[in-house]
């Protein structure tokens, strides 16, 4: 009983892991660069979202599709007023460039926080269920909003792969993150592509975020970990790498829940962090990554 | 040496030491209490500094090395009660231990990759010390039994001293032979490689010597304030603190993010009256020098002084 309830818990929570993540790692994999803000604007599609749905009174669905517009809007600003000037900027090195995208970009997180806090008090937030009611899975009680959650999560990572594996905007993204100087050559607009990851990113990024804010709750104090466990996903998985990224979301997602459910809640993260620095040590490109 | 003499950074230094030493005759105890803190601060950023700025690691695990030092030196105190010298000496010996453990990974791990590591470092002793709340005193932090001196004056002169002898040999060492060996394998290993350097070796003694550095400050700050805990030495938000005194004094300068940390500390405390906005102000401010001069305060002082 017990070994089924972790299996359909720890389902919900690693697809909404992978969902988090698969963003990130697009973003790494077409740009080269690494979101340390990633945790803040999935933060700003919940509180966002959860105001419009609450306070506003528009309801569970339009309020998390105004949290997912609102993610985007971050998204578009981390670009072009973080991550944009530190690539071009003439002052800058250009072997230096990642660790100051790293830097401006956490900075620009922990701005996000404070100033989230500020509008919306640190206490975490929890949205109403997108649908009501239990449904029993071979005896295990579960929530019907925990279902379609996981649902939503695959359904939005599936079209993620026909965009880019079918479709020809998705081929030329591809291109970017094999050779980008070819796809240049080629006569694509290489500001336009980094336009549409940045666009895809912050969708998926809100939607993970209402997701989360309907299915566990969140709040402004929740964002370093966020970031802390989307990178750890992805680094695990292989940067760069959609797939392995799932893969990865899937181990620390059961990993956790079985850990809070057999040992003890209190160490919940901690198999996942000595599981990751293992895999950093001992295969550094990750489970599925190229190097 | 003589080259070193010619340094504009180290005059600037001087001359700010000089106001330093003059403090304690004109400002109030509460401001040097403040400024205790802040130099204690300048030497983590200067640790710090000797790893991003010349050996291109993105450690964003600063407080796993003054958090080892802290604890060990805090913990050593309580249990055996040795002198205060031998427990700081023990908290950088640890720190030192930590450090050669980060840099395992640092010697085959590239950026990104190294930064996550010592991020999961950080989160890793954070639990470990609330698991082993028993000796550590857990979430709430532990008292130590010995502290440095009750006089703000006195604390004063032993931080100050601290920085000073700190910032001088750090100072050297980045400026030395061996500084500039460790510049070049960070910006390009396999050309510093190729002139004959042993990369490993010099990337391996910048992680012992930035360890033992923030081993010692961490283990210092305990003894002065009495207290360690997970808020004051370990959480991320101090290793961010750090990151931003670096970028806003000036990477590879050294004496520019120990600049930077007293500035970030003592507007800290003037910007107390806007509340969680603080934090805000001072991360846009950061984020403003890295855009528009990512050289910093001082590196953008020297770069014109250059120039000019």
């Amino acid at each position: 009983m017990l070994a089924l309830q972790i299996l359909i818990d720890g389902f919900a929570i690693s697809a909404l892991y992978g969902l988090g993540a698969v963003g990130f790692t697009l973003l790494f994999g077409v740009s080269g660069v690494l979101n340390l803000a990633h945790g803040g604007i999935m933060v700003i599609a919940a509180l966002i979202g959860w105001q419009a749905a609450g306070g506003l009174g528009l309801g569970t669905w339009l309020g998390s599709a105004v949290g997912v517009l609102a993610a985007l809007v971050a998204s578009y600003a981390t670009y072009f007023v973080v991550v944009r000037p530190i690539q071009r900027s003439r002052a800058i090195p250009r072997e230096e460039t990642e660790i100051f995208v790293l830097t401006g970009t956490l900075l620009w997180g922990i701005m996000i926080q404070v100033g989230m806090a500020y509008f919306y008090s640190d206490n975490p937030v929890t949205m109403r269920p997108l649908i009501d009611g239990v449904t029993n899975i071979a005896g295990v009680r579960t929530p019907t909003n925990e279902i379609l959650i996981a649902v939503i999560s695959w359904v939005a990572i599936g079209l993620l792969w026909l965009l880019v594996n079918r479709t020809r905007a998705g081929k030329a993204l591809l291109a970017a993150s094999i050779n980008p100087r070819g796809l240049v050559l080629l006569g694509f607009e290489l500001d336009r592509i980094y336009l549409m990851v940045w666009t895809i990113y912050g969708v998926l990024a809100g939607i993970a975020g209402v997701l989360l804010a309907s299915f566990l709750g969140v709040g402004t104090s929740n964002i370093g970990n966020l970031t802390a466990s989307a990178f750890s996903i992805v680094v695990m998985g292989g940067l760069g790498s959609v797939s392995g990224s799932l893969v990865a979301a899937y181990v620390v997602g059961y990993l956790e829940t079985f850990t809070a459910y057999e040992i003890a809640p209190t160490l919940r993260p901690i198999p996942a962090l000595i599981l990751l620095v293992l895999v950093v040590y001992l295969r550094p490109q990750g489970l599925l990554g190229r190097r | 040496m003589a080259r070193a003499l010619r340094s504009p950074a180290l005059w600037i230094a001087l001359v700010l030491l000089l106001l330093a030493v003059s403090l304690p005759w004109w400002v109030s105890a509460y401001i040097l209490g403040v400024l205790t803190v802040s130099y204690y601060f300048g030497v983590f950023a200067m640790a710090w500094d000797l790893l991003f700025g010349f050996a291109n690691e993105v450690n964003f695990g600063p407080t796993f090395l003054i958090g080892l030092g802290a604890y060990t030196a805090g913990i050593l105190d309580n249990t055996l009660g040795p002198p205060i010298f031998v427990c700081v000496a023990a908290g950088a010996l640890v720190a030192m231990i930590g450090g050669v453990l980060l840099a395992l990974p640092a010697l085959r791990l590239r950026g990104p990759y190294f930064g996550l590591v010592t991020l999961v470092a950080v989160l890793l002793l954070q639990n470990a010390i609330v698991i082993f709340a028993s000796v550590t005193g857990g979430e709430i932090g532990m008292n130590v039994n010995d502290i440095l001196s009750v006089n703000a004056v006195t604390n004063y002169w032993i931080a100050l001293v601290f920085i000073a002898v700190c910032g001088a040999l750090l100072f050297g060492l980045s400026r030395s032979a061996v500084g500039l060996i460790l510049q070049a394998s960070g910006q390009d290993a396999i050309e510093a490689a190729a002139l004959g350097f042993n990369v490993t070796k010099h990337k391996l003694a910048a992680f012992c010597v930035s360890a033992l550095f923030s081993g010692l400050a961490g283990a210092m700050l305990v003894f002065y304030e009495g207290t360690a805990s997970v808020g004051t030495v370990i959480d991320i938000a101090i290793a961010v603190q750090i990151i931003i005194a670096a970028v806003l004094g000036g990477r590879r300068t050294i004496l520019g993010p120990a600049i930077g940390a007293i500035i970030l500390v003592l507007a800290g405390e003037e910007l107390r009256q806007l509340g969680q906005l603080n934090t805000f102000v001072v991360s846009a401010v950061a984020l403003a020098v890295i855009l528009f001069f990512p050289d910093g305060l001082l590196g953008h002082l020297l770069r014109r002084g250059e120039r000019g």
